[in-house]
């Protein structure tokens, strides 16, 4: 899984507060001055010096909060996604339907995706509508997006099958 | 006093010169943020134009001015005590020492070596020695937020000193008041380790304790909590200064033995009355010192200035370099050290009050007046001269 915490260092200063910096995965040093009177600041560092700070921001609480929110909404997002499309060796993915797709028109049980790959369509969502648990009369068009539930390789395999095949 | 219609006509002049007083202080504290100094210099300037042999002779009456100055010194070290909480002092105490003895070997010792050289009393000359020593944590803390360099890597590292000036204090003072008090040899060992050994067990208590003594003056009421604080303060300091421990560290004890919320609280409350009784002692050392008396050791308070200025310079540097920080930011870290201001004061308003050498307050003022106005404007170009510095080879 690729949500591994970068290595914060953390540094009190005496009547100040604590800072927290790390170097992102780019190589950028950044951190964060947390004051002892609840007042926030980004720190940016220099690369040229990495003692000094190229850019300070300074954020009162509110700002905190607002920068906070940002930042933490797409991480929690993006490590729920990371979750539901890691489950045990279990891979949901989104995979479009396309116009050559030799599925396109026919039955679930007609292109037997199930036997060919071992992944299970679960859902099909066309449109704005979204068919539930499609039974095996149910047929695919182009423009569908099926989600799918397998292996990895299944998943790539039926892909294909839904690119072209 | 009596109180009530008899006293009206003493209280209304009182009331006008000390309006006018602070009025005038308000534009000296406008005029310093407006150029973005520390306001010390512009007070002691104006205390010494307004004093004995100045411009403009102030009737003020003496006592309340008096007065006011000594509750400054108390509420300036106060202050310092809140800055700091135990946990922090302790932590640095462990890592920061080598530093601190640098630091105070360094910047003390040219202090008393002029001192001596001028054939001062050798209590002046180490006077003298604290006045070099201490670096202003007041100004350089407004420095480095307002050149944004809190965050800066080598910052740890000049906290660091200015924690362990902050400690190395409470040693100072009580031992300073000891000697000023004049007692014999034997005596003075005794009182001073007595002094020493009272500090400790304060210290002691604090570091321990400090929890008990903040849920004692902890309140909601921010008026019950400042009071609170106040009086302890107050009354601490009135019996430190009885047992010749001196006032200001009896103050000081009480900053550091408060701690989490009633600490923070405090701070925040303290620092107006800081700022306005701070401001009365700046002055009234200002006013005790004669104008004329500066011309004739300006050359020597200069020559002072310039050195201690250079040992800031390398302590600091040494020290960044320690915590493994770059040369640009080993000069940052070194020139940011170099202000000198209110326990440079504090220190040499001792001396002068104790009347041990005439040379030694207008040394001081000169001094201060010099490095609380250099040193931020050094520091400003801090990257500038760490680029004109030579490369190692």
């Amino acid at each position: 899984m690729a949500t591994a915490v970068s290595e914060v260092e953390e540094t009190q200063l005496p009547g100040v507060g604590v800072r927290y910096d790390f170097v992102t995965s780019e190589g950028d040093r950044i951190g964060v001055l947390a004051h002892r009177t609840g007042r926030r600041e980004l720190l940016v560092y220099d690369t040229a010096d990495p003692d000094a700070c190229r850019n300070v921001v300074r954020l009162g609480a509110d700002d905190t909060h607002t920068l906070a929110e940002l930042l933490g909404t797409s991480q929690v997002s993006e490590r729920l996604s990371e979750l539901q499309q890691h489950i045990e060796g279990l891979t949901i993915d989104w995979l479009p339907v396309e116009a050559n797709s030799a599925c396109a028109g026919r039955t679930l049980r007609e292109a037997a995706l199930r036997t060919e790959t071992g992944v299970s369509i679960v859902a099909v969502v066309r449109g704005e509508e979204t068919i539930a648990a499609p039974s095996g009369d149910f047929a695919l068009q182009r423009g569908d997006t099926a989600v799918a539930v397998g292996t990895p390789e299944g998943i790539k395999e039926l892909f294909r099958l839904l690119q072209q095949g | 006093m009596p109180l009530g219609a008899a006293a009206a006509g003493e209280v209304a002049p009182v009331l006008v010169e000390l309006g006018l007083v602070v009025l005038a202080l308000a534009v000296l504290a406008r005029l310093a943020d407006r150029v973005g100094l520390s306001p010390i210099p512009f007070y002691l300037v104006a205390g010494l134009l307004a004093g004995d042999g100045g411009l403009v002779a102030l009737d003020l009456s003496p006592e309340l001015v008096a007065i006011g100055s000594e509750i400054g010194v108390v509420l300036l070290l106060l202050a310092l005590g809140l800055e700091y909480t135990s946990e922090e002092l302790g932590a640095n105490l462990r890592v920061g020492l080598a530093a601190g003895a640098v630091d105070a070997a360094a910047n003390a010792l040219p202090g008393v070596a002029l001192g001596l050289v001028l054939g001062w009393d050798p209590r002046a000359a180490v006077l003298l020695g604290g006045v070099t020593y201490i670096s202003s944590s007041g100004v350089i803390s407004k420095v480095l937020r307002d050149l944004d360099r809190l965050g800066n890597r080598e910052t740890p590292s000049v906290l660091s000193v200015l924690v362990m000036e902050d400690l190395a204090m409470a040693v100072y003072l009580p031992v300073v008041a000891v000697l000023l008090a004049g007692a014999s040899l034997v005596a003075g060992v005794v009182s001073v380790t007595a002094a020493l050994a009272a500090v400790a067990v304060v210290l002691f208590v604090a570091l321990r304790h400090g929890p008990v003594v903040s849920r004692a003056v902890l309140s909601r009421s921010d008026e019950a909590l400042l009071l609170g604080v106040l009086g302890l303060t107050l009354l601490v300091a009135g019996v430190a200064a009885q047992l010749q421990v001196s006032a200001a560290v009896g103050a000081f004890l009480v900053g550091i033995a408060l701690g989490g919320r009633a600490q923070e609280r405090a701070s925040l409350l303290v620092s107006p009355l800081r700022d306005l009784f701070a401001a009365t002692f700046f002055l009234f050392f200002g006013l005790q010192i004669d104008p004329g008396d500066l011309l004739p050791v300006a050359a020597v308070a200069g020559v002072l200035a310039v050195v201690t200025a250079a040992t800031k310079v390398g302590t600091g540097w040494w020290a960044a370099r320690r915590a493994g920080i770059a040369r640009p930011g080993r000069v940052r870290a070194g020139t940011a050290l170099i202000a000198r201001g209110e326990f440079s004061i504090v220190i040499a308003g001792l001396g002068v009050g104790a009347g041990i050498e005439p040379q030694l307050g207008p040394v001081a003022a000169a001094y201060v007046l010099v490095l609380a106005v250099a040193g931020p404007v050094v520091t400003r170009y801090a990257d500038r001269l760490a680029a004109a510095l030579p490369r190692p080879t």
